[in-house]
Parts: structure tokens; C-alpha cells; sequence
């Protein structure tokens, strides 16, 4: 396996530059950076900016799909999320806000953990719930209006920037390095896809089954709710309707181009969120190419059915037979 | 009789919610309501009987909103910019969907691929697909439209049962007799059973497979059809969510969502409830329409945990028998 390691990634990595290539030729400014007013400016900074949310969805989510389950429910955390740091924005400092909207992701992820591990729901199912619920829950906070704001505080989370780098980017690699070492660092890791690969199994073994699940729902709804405070400070508003409304498809899409399978087990988190900037710099691509936007779904058809087909086991078994043939052969 | 007790504790919510709305807006218990339910919720109705035979036979379908949304357009830009007589844009819309959802189909059952993200390429390519035809609303004018729109059965109370909710009608029966009383119905349950077991039965569960996403998708077509009926405009933008709202319908109508065990009659009951909570916001007034969201949330909420109950307690005694033999 060690020698196959090397090899995992390579296919996404190969895509980022296949794709980054061909945005080079539709658009030649492409690779272009300059910094103005202490911030970095360019294409590939707006790729990694409007990847965030994405990115930090899929975080949370290769977690959950490492465990075998799923989270259709993270738009509407994000929805809620927003909605709340915008409407206390204003009236509140900046801690109460931003406790208050990753609670709020908390007590979903909690909701969530605890219909899937304890009363034992099939994922789809129990985020189906908030999925369906949370965006009237969002509007309820909203009261159905787009509630803008100008705290300054708020706005520099969504438009800021640290050392010339976007203040979304840094959140979103400060929470990937946070996961990495949380998760690759201890034990955890391993035991989430065990939890993935085989949850009886796991149980008899002596790992805390439940525990896992709950935490990385858990975690799952807190980098949602982090990524529903960056939409919302990007825009200086929040709008329960279409705040990150079927991101959560788009996150599912970057943890399965990542190479995590959706029936658990290994899992990478660099992948996912290597994922979600291909699913990003295809969607600028396609907006500097001057194609109407509307391509972006035909696109994104074809890269999930692609990475899909590449994914099979029906596929996968043909190519290890192949492989031993020539093995055999030489 | 499998299916009947959580059908039946449907009907006692829809009966009781039904009871309670009248008590508060008397003007509720009239046929005109009654009638304006079915029309409203027609191609919910049609859509989420596919969807019936697909979360039956353990699958989901994520792709009929799209669908749906592709099938107006189409049909509008058939009828009024190319030409094509209506009736034969619907046969051709029709193919159309029922060679997608076979396509899916297959390649779900050969690349043996989860139909949860097969199906989610499906919704975008068919939304993507909608939006290249035309990414404007196109009104249709062509004189088969004002018939139907204008056709309609008098019921006694000045009612009106229109054309699109007596094909939905029509549908949900032909639905529930076909899941009840053939062999592709019994292969459904059979697959939502057990893959595997079905496959040993002999069931040729490839060819069903096809079949049943090839039916989803026709179901979604004929909806779209309706929709545009409903309407009388084509726009690549209607219909999103509407696999959500359906996946609801069925989970409520107490159709197991982990498969083999349900019904269209109780799916057709959900799908009145969830026009139930519209019409109640709708005449209460006060209320927005955000409590429809929180409200259908709370019912899924509360069908799946009365079915993890209703599980946990059929499995019980089961347990403790192969106990004592033991």
C-alpha cells in the first residue's frame, strides 16, 4: 500500500493543472497577482477566496463521509449561521456574534449526531430534516427580509486580509490544518474510518462508534456555520433564501473528486479541499471564458459522471485485472 | 397488509389536520378547496408517485426537479418557436425523459455506483440542460393549453376538479395498482428488500433497475408537462426542490426510506398534507410562508422516528425468539 501512496492524489492534483492550463488559455491574465492596498489581487486569489465556503464545507464533510453517512443539511446551517451573525452584527461585539452563529452550527451538528448515532436514522434521512427545516429556521431569524449590516468587524472576516492573503483563505487554511492535525495527529483519524469501513466491526473492536459519528457531525455543522459567517461577511448581508443554497451537493462533489468513497472508510482531507478548488477554478474558468454561466452545470454533470466512472468498482476491478495480466506476463 | 399501519396513521394525520384547519376556517371544508389542493399539488403528486417506486426498490432520485424544469422549457420552445404541434413535443419530451432515466438507471446498476450521486449528476445535467434551451420564462399561447386550463369537472359546492388533478388522479391509481397488483411491482419491493436476495430469486435486478429510474423520469416528464399546463409558461428555473418536497411526500405517506416497504396511496396522502400546510398558511395569512418549511420538517421528523420505532419494535420479538431457541 505504502507504494501506492504517492499515487493517491496524483489524479486530482493532474486535473487541477489540466484545468488551471486551460483557464490560462481562455483567459491569459489568468496567473496574474498584484497587491494593492496590502491585498493580494489576481484570478487565482479569486479562485482560492470563492472556494472557501466550499472548501470549508468539505472539511466537515469528508469527515462524515468517512464515517459512511452524509450532510445534505449544511446549506441550511450555513443559512442559519449567516442569519444570525448578521442580525447581531451590529448590536453585539464581535465574540458574542461569532459564539453565537458557530453554536447555533454546534446544536445542528448535535441534532444531527444525535439522529444518526443514537436513534440510529440513515444519514440521508436525518439531515434531509434540517436540510428541509433549517432555511425556514433562517428565515425565521431574518424574518424573511435580506438583513445587511456594516459592523467593521464582521465585514473584514469576509473582505479583510492577513500578509496580502484573504482573511477567508486564512480561516479555511487555519481549519484545515486544525482538522489535519486534530484528526491525522492522534488516533482519531484512523478510528473515524474504521467507523466508515466497518461500524460493527469497530464497535466490537472497542472504538466508540457513537462517539465518532456524533463528533464529526458535530464538527461537520461548526465549519458549516464558519463558512455561513465568510458568506455572509462577503456579501454584508445575509439572505436565508440563497445563502448556501446546494453548496452542500457542491461540497459532497469536491469530498468525492477527492477521492473519498461515499461507503466510508479512507479519507483525505487535502484531497477534498483540492476538490473543492477544482469544482472553483472550473467555475471561473468558465465565467472568464465569457460562456454563459449556465455551462457550469453541463460541466460539473460531466466532471462528477467522469470522476464517478473512474471511482467504480466495476471499473477499478477490470483495471486490477489488467494490471495482473501484465504482472503474470512479465 | 405490510404497509398499511403507518398509511393508516397518514390518513389519521391528514383526517385530524384537515378536521382542525375547518374548525378554525370552516371556508376550508369546501369542495373549492378541496379542488384547488388537487390542481396545486397535481405534478407534486405525479412526481413523487415515481418517486414511490424508487425509494420502494431502495434508491433515490434526485433528478426529477430538474426534470421537470427541462421538460417546461422544452415543450414551450417546442410549441412556440420551432413549430412542432403539442402533441407530438409531448411524445417526443416524454421519450426524452423516460431515455435519461434509463440511462441513469444503468448506469447505476453496470458501474454498480450510488444512485444518491448518480442521480445528483442527473439533476445537474438536466438544470444545466434547461438553461442552455432558454434562460428566460417562454409563455405558451398554443390554443391546446387554454382548453385544457379551462377544462374542468363541477363538483357539487362549486368546486372545480381540473384536468391536471384528474391526470394526476389517474396516475396515483395506475401507480398504486401497478406497485400492488403486477410483478414489476412485486420485483420493487423485492429489491428493496434485499438486492441480493432479489437477484437469487431470479429477479433480473439490471433490467428493473432501468426500469424503475427509466418510470421516475417518465413520471417527472408527464409532471413537467402538467407544470407547464399549470403554468402556461416554460422556464428552466421551476421546479427546484421539487425532489425535496416529493422525497418528503413519500417519507410521510411512510414509505421506508431504506426501501421495501410503502405505498402510492400513502404517498398521495403526503402529498395532500403538505398542500394542507400551504392552504392553512395561505388562509391564516398571518403566518409566512416559512412556516411550510419548519412545519414539513417537523412531520418528517416525527414519520421517521414513528418508523425507527415501528422497526425497532417489529424487530424485537424476533430477537428474543431466535433467543430462546437458542
Amino acid at each position: 500500500m505504502t507504494a501506492l501512496l504517492p499515487r493517491r492524489g496524483l489524479a486530482q492534483i493532474l486535473a487541477l493543472i489540466v484545468i488551471l492550463a486551460v483557464d490560462r488559455v481562455v483567459s491569459p491574465q489568468f496567473f496574474d497577482l498584484r497587491l494593492q492596498d496590502g491585498r493580494l489581487f489576481g484570478s487565482l486569489i479569486d479562485v482560492l477566496n470563492r472556494g472557501t465556503p466550499v472548501a470549508l464545507l468539505s472539511l466537515g464533510m469528508v469527515l462524515v463521509i468517512a464515517t459512511r453517512g452524509i450532510d445534505l443539511s449544511v446549506g441550511a446551517i450555513m443559512a442559519i449561521s449567516g442569519a444570525i451573525a448578521a442580525s447581531l452584527a451590529d448590536s453585539h461585539s464581535m465574540a458574542v456574534v461569532l459564539a453565537a452563529a458557530l453554536g447555533a452550527g454546534l446544536v445542528c451538528g448535535l441534532w444531527n449526531g444525535f439522529l444518526v448515532s443514537v436513534l440510529g436514522m440513515q444519514p440521508i434521512v436525518a439531515t434531509l430534516i434540517l436540510m428541509v427545516a433549517g432555511r425556514g429556521i433562517a428565515q425565521l431569524i431574518t424574518e424573511g427580509r435580506i438583513v445587511t449590516f456594516s459592523s467593521p468587524d464582521l465585514v473584514w472576516l469576509g473582505n479583510g486580509s492577513i500578509l496580502g492573503v484573504p482573511v477567508p483563505v486564512a480561516i479555511a487554511l487555519g481549519m484545515l490544518v486544525l482538522t489535519g492535525a486534530v484528526v491525522r495527529g492522534s488516533a482519531l483519524g484512523l478510528l473515524i474510518e474504521a467507523t466508515g469501513g466497518n461500524a460493527r466491526a469497530s464497535e466490537l473492536a472497542g472504538v466508540g462508534t457513537r462517539a465518532m459519528i456524533l463528533a464529526v457531525y458535530v464538527w461537520c455543522g461548526i465549519c458549516a456555520a464558519l463558512a455561513g459567517v465568510i458568506a455572509a461577511a462577503d456579501i454584508m448581508g445575509a439572505d436565508a433564501n440563497n445563502a448556501g443554497l446546494w453548496l452542500e451537493l457542491d461540497a459532497i462533489l469536491a469530498v468525492v473528486i477527492g477521492g473519498t468513497s461515499l461507503f466510508g472508510g479512507r479519507f483525505s482531507l487535502v484531497l477534498a479541499v483540492l476538490g473543492a478548488l477544482i469544482i472553483q477554478t472550473m467555475n471561473t474558468g468558465i465565467l472568464l471564458s465569457g460562456y454563459p454561466p449556465e455551462f457550469n452545470l453541463l460541466v460539473k454533470a460531466v466532471v462528477v459522471l467522469a470522476v464517478l466512472l473512474l471511482q467504480s468498482p466495476k471499473l477499478s476491478g477490470v483495471a486490477n485485472v489488467a494490471t495482473r495480466l501484465r504482472r503474470t506476463k512479465a | 397488509m405490510k404497509g398499511l399501519p403507518p398509511v393508516l396513521i397518514t390518513a389519521i394525520v391528514l383526517v385530524a389536520g384537515f378536521a382542525l384547519c375547518a374548525v378554525q376556517f370552516p371556508n376550508i371544508a369546501s369542495t373549492r378547496v378541496v379542488g384547488n389542493l388537487l390542481t396545486d399539488n397535481a405534478f407534486l403528486g405525479i412526481v413523487a408517485t415515481g418517486m414511490t417506486f424508487v425509494i420502494i426498490s431502495g434508491g433515490i432520485d434526485l433528478s426529477v426537479g430538474s426534470v421537470i424544469g427541462f421538460t417546461t422549457v422544452f415543450v414551450a420552445l417546442a410549441i412556440e418557436r420551432w413549430g412542432v404541434p403539442p402533441l407530438v413535443a409531448f411524445v417526443a419530451i416524454l421519450a426524452l425523459s423516460a431515455a435519461f432515466g434509463a440511462a441513469m438507471g444503468a448506469v447505476i446498476h453496470v458501474f454498480d455506483l450510488p444512485p444518491f450521486i448518480v442521480t445528483l449528476a442527473g439533476m445537474f445535467l438536466a438544470r444545466g440542460a434547461s438553461f442552455l434551451l432558454s434562460t428566460e420564462s417562454v409563455p405558451i399561447t398554443a390554443p391546446v393549453y387554454s382548453a385544457v386550463s379551462d377544462f374542468a369537472l363541477r363538483l357539487p359546492g362549486g368546486g372545480r376538479l381540473t384536468a391536471i388533478a384528474i391526470i394526476m388522479l389517474v396516475i396515483v391509481i395506475g401507480g398504486a395498482l401497478l406497485l400492488n397488483l403486477t410483478r414489476f411491482g412485486a420485483n420493487v419491493y423485492a429489491l428493496g428488500g434485499s438486492r441480493v436476495a432479489a437477484n437469487l430469486m431470479g429477479v433480473a435486478v439490471g433490467r428493473m433497475t432501468v426500469r424503475i429510474y427509466m418510470l421516475s423520469s417518465l413520471l417527472a416528464g408527464i409532471a413537467g408537462i402538467v407544470f407547464s399546463f399549470y403554468t402556461s409558461a416554460g422556464y428552466s428555473l421551476s421546479a427546484v426542490g421539487v425532489e425535496l418536497d416529493s422525497i418528503a411526500a413519500v417519507v410521510i405517506g411512510g414509505t421506508l426510506l431504506t426501501g421495501g416497504q410503502g405505498s402510492v396511496i400513502g404517498t398521495f396522502l403526503g402529498v395532500l398534507i403538505q398542500g394542507l400546510i400551504q392552504t392553512y398558511i395561505n388562509f391564516d395569512g398571518t403566518l409566512s410562508s416559512w412556516w411550510t418549511k419548519i412545519a414539513t420538517g417537523v412531520l418528517l421528523f416525527a414519520f421517521i422516528a414513528l418508523q425507527q420505532g415501528l422497526v425497532a419494535l417489529a424487530r424485537r420479538p424476533v430477537a428474543k425468539r431466535a433467543g430462546a431457541v437458542s
